[in-house]
């Protein structure tokens, strides 16, 4: 009987240097295969052996029938190791966890509001590649995107080659201070959706640092969003994925099980404790 | 209905031995504990043990896989075994009850199949309660006391131990050592089951009740102020949630054997500071939010996940073990309404 907590053996195969502090890895089995199928929003539990696992949100789409990619921020001991690690490295993998974005459900035939900072946009490439494949069945898509500078602004050449020439998506990307060589936006995330004045009719996507989130968040309302409409991916410390090691709950609900997707009003039900 | 003399029942664990490991409770030097049986072996007068059975289906520290690393390659090691076939003799009605709690985490689906395999060899005989101490409240959560459930359910009545085989796994083992045993009629026990009845009535924490407590009472109960107050001298040292039965958090580590790396897992616990502590942050910052986490999952979250059921069996360990003398019972008290259990 196959037991949950044993991996498997993944094989690095790409190393892409998105921002000082942010690699990509590209990962595949050892005969070369996607390790399992996902859905948008759902994560991989990632080890080195000796060093330790660590839950990442799964960066490529579904749609990609031939590998995974993860984009991991440098921070603790996991991802130190990764990012030291070559081309051909292998680590292991299991998963997928979580639930997932609600792609057939509440996002279907809806323009749709991603709203990320930082490593923020990890977690949301995913969907944002998913919905653009199939395309017939979303609505107009929007980008908000920002980070610190513009050497921060995690799978750039991606953002400017193919999503800002997708005739179905709007990208709008600042930065936080003035930067020689930057002719767009420069402002604090939270402002900028305020000032894009947005209409209430999409549904939104929200992910980032909690100071983020929460401004977002209240801005969208000054808009004239409900907390109905938006929807969060929470991060908190995992070791089984499964919902067994008691660890990752808030309330009641185990964000390795339960989430990591959340929709706004359900979250504001749970205790504040994230 | 069966029985033994107390003599013979040495002679049913002999028998018994050759098929499986037996473990019994015994005594030695203020400790009562399960011990592999063998010849010479004595049963201790009381079987309440220190530790809960829970240790033999989830250890407090256990190997789940091992890796050879060479170069950039990795080969992972399955090194799950068919546990032994094995009995645990004398267990309370309330350690019994921790186990169908453990079943609804590790055998739901994914299922933990460490766990699993275990639980599926091993028989649990409990024995009914006719001593319970000042610190048991198992009828808070509906478990009889003089009615445990488990595999085989045992009365030490007089110079006899009697036996009800109650799963088909529990008859199997009586039918191997029917020899030692005479057939009696399930009246002769009623009497004991009076009996503990009655001990029951007469103890401390009789009227504790939890009625308040239970599925989607969060909001009701997580903001409340008394917390603090409750929190302030934990030690954060995690006692409580080791001598737990109910308990089942875990880590997952690895260590570098020098040949290899192993990676086990080993009880860990919500009252520990570094528990929920990530590179970039902790949601459990300080001892009372941590506190009020092992109590908000036994009375409120694990119900809200559970059809209803507590995580916890009253079986007052955590009431005797606690350093500062904090425990579940007085927090049961204070944040129950209307004072009736005070
Ligand atoms: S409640 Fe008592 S036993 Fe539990 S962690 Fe606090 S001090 Fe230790
Ligand atoms: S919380 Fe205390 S009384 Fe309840 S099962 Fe655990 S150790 Fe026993
Ligand atoms: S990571 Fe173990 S319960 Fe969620």
């Amino acid at each position: 009987m196959s037991e949950p907590l044993i991996p498997i053996v993944g094989v690095i195969t790409d190393v892409r240097i998105d921002t000082p502090d942010v690699k990509t890895f590209r990962v595949v089995t050892v005969d070369g295969k996607k390790a399992f199928e996902h859905k948008p929003g759902q994560c991989a539990m990632l080890s080195i052996p000796g060093i330790g696992e660590a839950m990442f949100s799964i960066t490529s789409s579904p749609t990609n029938t031939e590998f995974m990619e993860f984009s991991i921020k440098k921070c603790g001991c996991v991802t130190e190791w990764l990012h030291s690690a070559e081309v051909g490295q292998q680590i292991t993998i299991r998963g997928p966890y979580g639930n997932a974005f609600p792609v057939d459900t509440a996002f279907k035939g809806k323009d749709l509001l991603f709203v990320a900072g930082g490593i923020g946009l990890a977690p949301l490439r995913s969907v944002i590649n998913y919905v653009r494949h199939y395309k017939d069945q979303y609505g107009k898509i929007d980008v908000v995107y920002g980070s610190r500078s513009k050497e921060d602004l995690v799978d750039y050449n991606e953002i400017i080659e193919e999503w800002q020439n997708d005739p179905q998506v709007s990208v709008h990307l600042t930065i936080d201070r003035e930067q020689e060589g930057w002719d767009g936006h420069v402002g604090f995330v939270p402002n900028y959706v305020k000032e894009l004045n947005f209409t209430t009719d999409k549904t939104v996507v929200l992910c980032g640092p909690p100071i983020m989130i929460k401004f977002t968040l209240e801005g969208l309302k000054s808009l004239g969003f409900s907390q109905t409409q938006i929807f969060t991916t929470m991060e908190l410390k995992m070791k089984c994925g499964i919902g067994k090691c008691g660890r990752c709950n808030i309330g009641s609900k185990y964000v390795c099980k339960d989430g990591p997707v959340f929709r706004m009003d359900q979250l504001s039900e749970l205790p504040d404790e994230y | 209905m069966k029985k033994c003399s107390k003599e013979n029942i040495y002679k049913v664990f002999n028998a018994l031995s050759s098929d499986y490991s037996v473990y019994v409770p015994v005594k030695e030097e203020n400790r009562t504990f399960y011990k592999k049986y063998f010849d010479g072996v004595v049963l201790a007068e009381n079987f309440k043990t220190d530790r809960s059975a829970k240790d033999f289906f989830f250890p407090q520290s256990e190997d789940l896989m091992k890796f050879k690393t060479q170069g950039k390659s990795i080969e992972i090691i399955d090194e799950r075994e068919e546990s032994e076939d094995f009995i645990i003799f004398g267990v309370p009605a309330c350690d019994e009850a921790s186990l169908r709690i453990l079943d609804r985490v590790f055998l739901a689906e994914p299922v933990d199949t460490y766990y699993q395999n275990k639980r599926e060899h091993g028989v649990i005989i409990t024995t009914a309660c006719s001593r319970p101490e000042a610190s048991c409240f198992c009828s808070t959560f509906d478990i009889d006391m003089a009615r445990p459930q488990g595999d085989i359910r045992t009365y030490k009545i007089g110079d006899y131990f009697y036996f009800e085989g109650l799963t088909d796994k529990g008859n199997k083992v009586l039918d191997k050592v029917n020899a030692l045993l005479e057939d009696v009629d399930q009246g002769e026990v009623e009497k004991e089951i009076e009996n503990i009845q009655k001990v029951k009535e007469k103890l401390p924490l009789k009227d504790l009740s939890v009625k308040d407590f239970g599925a989607d009472k969060t909001q009701e109960f997580f903001d409340r102020k008394e917390w603090a107050e409750l929190s302030n001298a934990c030690l954060g040292c995690g006692t409580c949630t080791f001598v737990c039965p109910t308990c089942q958090c875990y880590d997952i580590k690895d260590f570098n054997t020098g040949k290899g790396v192993q990676r086990y897992r080993c009880w860990d616990s919500c009252m520990y500071s570094d528990f929920t502590k990530m590179a970039h942050g902790n949601s459990r910052n300080s001892q009372m939010e941590r506190f009020r986490q092992r109590f908000m999952h036994k009375l409120v979250y694990f119900p809200t996940n559970n059809d209803g059921v507590f995580s916890c069996v009253g079986c007052g360990r955590c009431v005797s073990k606690c350093p500062i003398s904090m425990n579940i019972v007085k927090v049961i008290k204070t944040l129950s309404k209307g004072g009736e259990n005070e």
